[in-house]
């Protein structure tokens, strides 16, 4: 008795209260306005105070969202109010936040003196783990790695009940703070060139390329470095997914990957599942795939040939595909505008390294979702919740297998599946698409 | 070429106008009052909850329909004409058909309480209750669900999910007791209790109070206990939707009687899911009305074949459901009843955090495996399926648990438990 009396005095036991929601948004507001102050040169003389009390503020108010909507209460899917909110429902606050993301990315590769404010704070941080001033990338990276751990650390409080989504983002964690932040700058500090084992060619496009190739290949930390990359690239890649699906990267490894499962998490469901959009997709991720292997290849052509055939096509070639797609596409689109088209879009329709291992999963792996049997309600939380716009539901409610080239494997059609009917296995790869 | 008209736009009657359409030419109509194309029902209370837009609940895009022929008639059917073989909607327009399958699903039961009229009360089985239920609960701060079923739970959780304060009445002793058995039961009351909602078992309501504008402010139960509410959600069951059949000649009783081939009295007329009722069932012990999602989609897609010219029994084979209780998921597959049958035994497995359970049944003498009940744990369909069909015995069973772990990659695998728990009562 004793429980439901005390529980007639909660307003809502599974909402966020009211005052958590208004502090969350306080503690927002301030760290927001914090960092849009240093832009005009607020605390140029205590950076590291002022990018502390920044990021303080909007870990707090992270925090209290979670401590508001998943502590104390029994651990579930809870998805309660995603389509009423404007910033999960494509409101005036996802519009507003799209803007900033973008106008942030804009500034990043186009203008990164307008945002010199910003990149200021980070110099303590910098000449500690690098040992020089901090440019504008490094600052990125910074807020890119805090965006992945405290996110991260929501999505792990909310999917605390399945051990797969907690090992997966601890994996995406890691390898972001670790491989995509702190080795980079490590080796810069040992006055080495930056290097990321977690992203080789054909998504960290110029890796190949005649040009880099000859920088990295007058040291033996860089040879190693090539040598790498390759095995990456052109065995780990297709032996791994073989094995496991393309989500050993897209899920478990990949800094992209990694922001769209945490910072992104909240805007899954804004992908778009309709059929045109898949034949969009197929054409456009194909094509940069396509664009990126011959442009490499067309580089190489060149330098063979001293530049004497192909003249300053092929570099032209090389810019434009650097503008386009490494900061128009997966920069500005690909981030900026999470809020409205939702997580994957870079991953869905421009990513070329998803475009490799989609075509290894969809023909060479082990890897499927299995439906269980007939148990299928047709209810769309697959469907809805798949970052990569994927209609699962139409392959479960026919008893099939999904085997796509564009899943991920984050595994979240099986989360909010409230039946129970979906299962991400490794098996055996020539008995998947058989119809049972 | 025939006119085949199917009245509902439910999971029965678009199955069977799916698999019609695969297999003949012939002109499709499909009527429906609630909405413009299908949706899935069962997704209802994800729409109230926020968790989706009623798009997201469309398995077809809209042209998927006339890309496929099927054509799509909004409107209420009024009567059934099976002499000249029409059919009036409510707006005066009439539909001829050669060939008609009535799938028209059902309709929640009220059982004439005092007030269950007033605003603010309401079943939970179509797009119009959602919307009302949209309109009539804003504002509300307490409710009372009635019915300890599926869909008394899920209107529970929705309004829980809106930060509405629930008492739930159940008229049995025990939660869903006529269909979990009492260990089961037990473990969704304290999850329910967990969640902070105010379950009351054994009692019943009894009349419903008018706030003076008819508008519902409270109800009184059968234990004399008042409890105020400003909405009233009504789960005690649904009953066929089969009015607009009276006097057409089609033989009814509670639903549309068919035969094992889904055909009713009337020649070419047929009925499927929750608004058939099965003269025989093929499966011993079922009952002869099942409205559940499942086997409205195996009675569309059999009588499919009989209308396309393969007549085709319905044969659902073993029985198997599934539901969710808040965060605990429900699969159930073969005949595991409320309270055991004489001359069967059972076995039960409860993880000691207490939310999650594996029960089976098999018959003593022969130890032929009869079903199972799984709470929180994930089971695999097909395993237990070939198991019920070719009659496995329980050890067979418990030594093949492992095949039958469907939870998530890196989960414990609780069948393990359940067969080790199951050892020391093996002789």
């Amino acid at each position: 008795m004793s429980r439901s009396d005390r529980s007639l005095s909660l307003a809502g036991p599974h909402h966020l209260g009211v005052g958590s929601t208004r502090l969350a948004a306080w503690g927002a507001g301030t760290g927001t306005m914090v960092l849009v102050a240093a832009l005009f040169g607020f605390g140029a003389d205590h950076p590291a105070l002022v990018l502390g009390v920044g990021w303080g503020a909007l870990a707090l108010a992270v925090l209290l969202v979670i401590r508001g909507r998943y502590v104390g209460k029994p651990a579930g899917v809870r998805n309660d109010g995603v389509f009423h909110r404007s910033l999960t429902a494509r409101g005036a606050i996802a519009w507003a936040l799209g803007i900033a993301f973008t106008a942030y990315y804009v500034a990043l590769y186009w203008f990164p003196e307008s945002i010199a404010g910003i990149t200021r704070l980070f110099d303590p941080l910098s000449r500690l783990l690098r040992g020089r001033p901090a440019d504008q990338w490094f600052a990125y990276g910074g807020f890119y790695t805090f965006a992945v751990l405290v996110m991260g650390a929501k999505f792990l409080v909310k999917y605390r009940h399945s051990r797969y989504q907690t090992w997966r983002t601890v994996s995406v964690m890691f390898f972001q703070l670790g491989f995509a932040f702190l080795l980079p700058a490590f080796l810069a500090l040992m006055q080495r060139p930056e290097f990321y084992f977690s992203y080789f060619w054909p998504l960290d496009y110029d890796a190949l390329w005649p040009g880099t190739v000859g920088s990295f290949s007058t040291t033996t930390l860089g040879l190693w470095a090539i040598g790498i990359g390759l095995v990456l690239t052109f065995v780990a890649t297709p032996v791994l997914t073989f094995l496991y699906g393309k989500r050993w990267y897209c899920s478990w490894v990949c800094g992209c990957g990694g922001l769209a499962e945490t910072a992104g998490d909240p805007f899954r469901q804004l992908s778009d599942k309709s059929l045109k959009a898949w034949k969009i997709e197929r054409w456009m991720v194909h094509g940069v795939l396509l664009l990126i292997t011959l442009l490499t290849a067309l580089l190489w052509v060149n330098s063979a040939l001293e530049g004497g055939w192909l003249g300053s096509f092929s570099q032209g070639f090389a810019k434009a595909y650097g503008f386009v797609i490494g900061a128009v596409f997966s920069g500005v689109v690909g981030v900026g505008f999470y809020p409205l088209l939702g997580s994957r879009v870079w991953c869905r329709f421009g990513c070329p390294m998803a475009a490799y291992l989609g075509i290894v999963q969809r023909f060479f792996s082990r890897f499927r979702i299995t439906t269980n049997g007939g148990q299928c309600i047709s209810c769309g939380n697959c469907s809805t919740y798949c970052e990569m716009g994927i209609d699962v539901r139409s392959y479960a409610q026919r008893g099939q297998d999904i085997v796509r080239a564009s899943c991920v494997g984050c595994g979240i059609c099986a989360e909010v599946c409230p039946r129970g009917v979906l299962r991400l296995e490794n098996g055996d790869w020539k008995l998947r698409l058989e119809e049972r | 070429m025939r006119h085949i008209v199917i009245i509902g736009n439910g999971i029965s009657g678009i199955t069977a106008a799916r698999h019609i359409r695969k297999r003949s030419d012939d002109r499709i109509t499909v009527v429906s009052g609630e909405s413009d194309h299908f949706y899935s029902r069962t997704a209802l209370m994800y729409i109230y909850m926020g968790h989706m837009r009623y798009a997201h609940t469309k398995p077809y895009e809209d042209h998927f329909w006339a890309k496929n022929g099927i054509d799509l008639v909004r409107g209420w059917v009024e009567r059934v004409d099976t002499t000249s073989r029409e059919l009036e909607l409510s707006d005066g327009r009439w539909i001829t058909w050669d060939v008609l399958l009535v799938a028209s699903g059902s309709r929640s039961n009220l059982f004439g309480w005092p007030g269950q009229d007033l605003r603010g009360v309401q079943g939970l089985y179509g797009l119009q209750d959602l919307e009302r239920m949209e309109r009539d609960t804003t504002g509300v701060r307490q409710a009372v669900v009635v019915g300890g079923g599926l869909i008394g739970v899920e209107l529970a959780e929705m309004l829980h999910s809106r930060g509405i304060h629930v008492t739930f009445l159940v008229r049995e002793p025990r939660f869903w007791g006529r269909v979990l058995p009492e260990a089961g039961s037990h473990l969704i009351e304290r999850h329910l209790r967990e969640h902070g909602i105010d379950l009351r078992l054994g009692t019943g309501l009894q009349e419903l109070v008018d706030d003076g504008t008819g508008r519902v402010k409270a109800v009184r139960t059968t234990n004399r206990e008042e409890f105020p509410a400003g909405f009233v959600g009504i789960g005690v069951g649904v009953s066929p939707n089969i009015g607009f059949l009276q006097g057409s000649g089609v033989s009814t009783d509670r639903g549309v009687l068919v035969n094992g081939f889904l055909e009713t009295n009337v020649r070419d007329v047929y009925a499927a899911g929750d608004c058939a009722q099965l003269q025989a069932h093929p499966e011993p012990g079922r009952p002869a009305i099942e409205a559940v999602w499942y086997t409205g989609r195996m009675m569309g897609e059999a009588v499919a074949r009989t209308i396309t010219g393969e007549r085709t029994a319905y044969d659902p084979g073993p029985w198997f459901n599934s539901a969710k209780f808040f965060d605990i998921e429900y699969q159930t597959y073969g005949r595991v009843p409320a309270i055991l049958d004489e001359g069967h035994d059972a076995h039960t497995w409860e993880h000691p955090d207490g939310r999650r359970s594996l029960h089976l049944v098999w018959e003593k003498a022969s130890r032929r495996f009869l079903g199972v009940n799984a709470l929180g744990v994930r089971l695999r369909h097909e395993v237990f399926d070939a198991w019920l069909r070719q009659g496995a015995s329980i050890d067979a069973v418990v030594a093949g648990l492992e095949r039958a772990h469907f939870d998530p990659e890196f989960h414990r695998r609780y069948v393990r438990d359940l067969a080790q728990s199951f050892m020391p009562v093996v002789p």
